[in-house]
C-alpha cells in the first residue's frame, strides 16, 4: 500500500460554532511537509479537536483555508481520514467488513476490496480475527480495526483525535509505536491531537502547542529523535521535558521540574495505569520562548 | 467433601442438556397440558345434559374435522383469503411505518409535532375505524386491508423511531468520514442498526393485525378464517368452528416464530462486548 504524503497548508484558519458563540480559535497558520507527523497538544477547550475536524472536512471553518497539495479541504474524502477517540466500529459487521466499509462506499469491486482489506488487516496484525465479529475483540484490537479501516483508504493524511486515550498503558504504547512505524513506512502525513506529552514525543516529528481562548498556536518544537523511540531513552525524556516546559509557558501555569528527569513524575507501563503525565500536572515553572 | 447441587431444571429433566431439545420437549409438554385441560373441559360439558350438545367443541371432534376441511379445500381457501388481506395490510403498514419512524427518529421537530396526533390515533381501537372504512372503500377486502394497516402501522413506526434514538451518532460521523453518501447511510448504517427494533415492531404489528383480521372478517366478507368461523357457527358445525380457531392459532404461532427467527438473525445486541 504505497502512499505519498501531502503538503498541508493551513492559512488564517478561524472558527466559531455560531454567530453568537465566542471564537474557538483564530488565525491558525501551519505548514506540514510531505509525510510529516505533527502533534497538537493543549488543554481541553483550546480548539484542537475542532481544528482536526476542519482538517477532516467534517466541519467548515468560519474563515481561512486548509489545502492539501493545493486541493481545498471542504468535505470528507478518502484522501484525508480521521480516527476518533473511540473506535466506533459497526457492531453488526465482522472485522473484515468494518475494515472494507470505506472501499464499499467508494464502489470497489469485491475481489479488489478483499485484497486491500487483507493487506490492511495484515498491517495491524489482526489476520486471525478477520472473520470475527468486532464485539468479540478487546478495546485495543477494536482500535486496531479502526486504524485498518482508515489505512485501507490509503489516505495521504491521517488525523488522530486522542485515539489511544481509552486504552490501557501496554496497548497504548504498542499502538503509538505501530501507528508511527506504519505511517512512516507508507509515507502518510499524520496529525495527532493529544493531551499526552509522551504521545507527542513518541509519535511526532513536530509538536505544536495550542493554548488560550480563542485558541492559538503558541509554540512549536521539532521532535528530532531517531526511531524507534523508547520512553526510557534519555533523549526522549529530555524532549519530553522541553515540551512540558513549553506547554506550561504557553498555558501560563507553573511547570513541574521534569528537565533531565527520569520521568519519575509519571508512572511507567505498570499495572495498567496511565503512563503519561497529563498536561494538567502542576509544579515548578520553566521558561521557553513563546512565539505567540 | 464437595457437594454438587444440580439446578432445578436438571433435576426435573436430567437428560435435557441441549437447549434445542429442551425447548422442544418443554413445548410438547406445554401443548399436551393444554390438550388435557381442553379434554377435561369437554368432559365437564358432557356431564351436564344441558351442555352435552357442545361436546363437539372438544379435541376429538375437532381433530376428526380436519380431514374433511382439508379435502374440501375450506382451510386452504380461508387461509389464502386471510393471508392476502393480512399480507397486503402489513405491507402497507411497513411501507408507511418505517419511513414515519425514521422521520420521527431523525427529526426532532417532526417527532415533537407528530407525537400527540400519533399517540391519539394509536389509542383508537382499529375496529372503531370499521364503519368509516366500509363507507370509504367500495369493497370489503379494501376495508379490511385498511383496518389491518392502520392497526399495524403504529408499532412499526414507534419501534423504528426507538431504534433510531439508540443509534450512536458517531457511526454517521465515521461513515461520512469514510465517504458514505445518503444511500449508504440508509442501507449500511441506519437500517442494519435498527433492524432489531424494526423487526420487533413488525412482530408486534403482526400480532395486532392477526387479532384485527378475524373480527374484521366476521362482517361482510364471504371468505377468510373469520368468515369460516362465522359460517361454522351458523351451520352449527362446532367441530369445524374449533378446527378453524385452531388453524388461526397455529398460523399466528408460526408467523410469530418466523419473526423471532428473523429478530435473532438480525440482532447484534445479544453479542457479548
Amino acid at each position: 500500500m504505497p502512499v505519498r504524503g501531502v503538503r498541508v497548508e493551513i492559512q488564517d484558519l478561524t472558527h466559531r460554532y455560531s454567530a453568537r458563540s465566542p471564537l474557538t480559535f483564530e488565525k491558525v497558520n501551519l505548514e506540514a511537509r510531505q509525510g510529516e507527523a505533527i502533534a497538537i497538544i493543549g488543554r481541553s477547550g483550546c480548539g484542537k479537536s475542532t481544528l482536526l475536524h476542519i482538517l477532516a472536512g467534517l466541519l467548515r471553518p468560519t474563515s481561512g483555508t486548509v489545502k492539501l497539495d493545493d486541493v481545498l479541504v471542504e468535505k470528507p474524502s478518502p484522501r484525508w481520514v480521521m480516527m476518533f477517540q473511540a473506535p466506533h466500529l459497526f457492531p453488526w459487521m465482522r472485522v473484515s467488513q468494518n475494515v472494507g466499509i470505506g472501499l464499499h462506499f467508494a464502489g470497489w469491486n469485491d475481489t479488489k476490496k478483499h485484497e486491500r482489506v487483507a493487506e490492511a488487516i495484515d498491517l495491524v496484525n489482526l489476520q486471525e480475527f478477520a472473520e470475527n465479529n468486532v464485539q468479540d475483540l478487546s478495546g485495543g484490537q477494536q482500535q486496531r480495526v479502526a486504524l485498518a479501516r482508515s489505512l485501507v483508504m490509503e489516505p495521504e493524511l491521517l488525523l488522530l483525535d486522542e485515539p489511544f486515550s481509552a486504552l490501557d498503558a501496554f496497548t497504548r504504547a504498542a499502538m503509538q509505536r505501530d501507528v508511527r512505524s506504519i505511517t512512516k513506512r507508507l509515507g502518510i502525513n499524520l496529525v495527532i491531537v493529544t493531551h499526552d506529552i509522551d504521545e507527542a514525543v513518541l509519535m511526532a516529528d513536530r509538536a505544536l502547542i495550542m493554548a488560550g481562548s480563542p485558541g492559538k498556536i503558541y509554540d512549536e518544537l521539532e521532535v528530532d529523535l531517531p526511531d524507534p523511540r523508547e520512553r526510557q531513552d534519555p533523549a526522549v525524556q529530555a524532549m519530553r521535558a522541553r515540551l512540558m516546559e513549553a506547554f506550561h509557558t504557553a498555558a501560563g501555569t507553573p511547570s513541574p521540574d521534569v528537565a533531565g528527569s527520569n520521568g519519575s513524575d509519571e508512572p511507567e507501563l505498570e499495572e495498567g495505569e496511565s503512563s503519561k503525565p497529563r498536561i494538567e500536572i502542576a509544579g515548578k515553572s520553566a521558561g521557553i520562548g513563546s512565539r505567540k | 467433601m464437595t457437594s454438587v447441587v444440580a439446578p432445578a431444571g436438571a433435576l426435573a429433566f436430567p437428560h435435557l442438556k441441549s437447549p434445542g431439545v429442551r425447548r422442544l420437549v418443554y413445548g410438547v409438554v406445554g401443548l399436551s397440558i393444554m390438550l388435557i385441560i381442553w379434554e377435561l373441559g369437554t368432559l365437564l360439558l358432557d356431564l351436564n345434559p344441558a351442555t352435552r350438545t357442545f361436546t363437539t367443541f372438544g379435541p376429538g371432534p375437532t381433530f376428526r374435522a380436519f380431514p374433511t376441511l382439508i379435502e374440501d379445500g375450506s382451510i386452504y381457501k380461508a387461509v389464502v383469503a386471510s393471508g392476502y388481506r393480512m399480507g397486503f395490510g402489513l405491507f402497507i403498514a411497513i411501507a408507511i411505518g418505517i419511513p414515519i419512524g425514521i422521520l420521527m427518529g431523525r427529526s426532532k421537530r417532526f417527532r415533537e409535532m407528530s407525537n400527540s396526533p400519533f399517540q391519539l390515533l394509536r389509542m383508537i381501537s382499529p375496529l372503531a375505524w370499521m364503519p368509516l372504512a366500509v363507507i370509504v372503500y367500495p369493497e370489503w377486502d379494501q376495508a379490511i386491508i385498511f383496518l389491518i394497516a392502520i392497526a399495524s402501522v403504529w408499532p412499526i413506526a414507534f419501534a423504528t423511531a426507538a431504534g433510531l434514538a439508540k443509534i450512536d451518532p458517531a457511526w454517521f460521523k465515521v461513515a461520512r468520514n469514510l465517504g458514505a453518501r445518503a444511500t449508504h447511510m440508509l442501507t449500511q448504517v441506519m437500517l442494519p442498526a435498527i433492524a432489531f427494533d424494526v423487526l420487533t415492531g413488525i412482530r408486534l404489528a403482526l400480532g395486532v393485525a392477526w387479532i384485527v383480521l378475524v373480527p374484521a372478517e366476521l362482517l361482510g366478507v364471504t371468505s377468510g378464517l373469520g368468515y369460516a368461523i362465522k359460517d361454522a357457527r351458523e351451520t352449527l358445525s362446532y367441530s369445524h368452528l374449533t378446527a378453524m380457531v385452531l388453524v388461526i392459532g397455529v398460523i399466528g404461532y408460526f408467523l410469530d416464530s418466523v419473526c423471532v427467527v428473523l429478530i435473532k438473525r438480525y440482532s447484534w445486541h445479544h453479542r457479548g462486548a
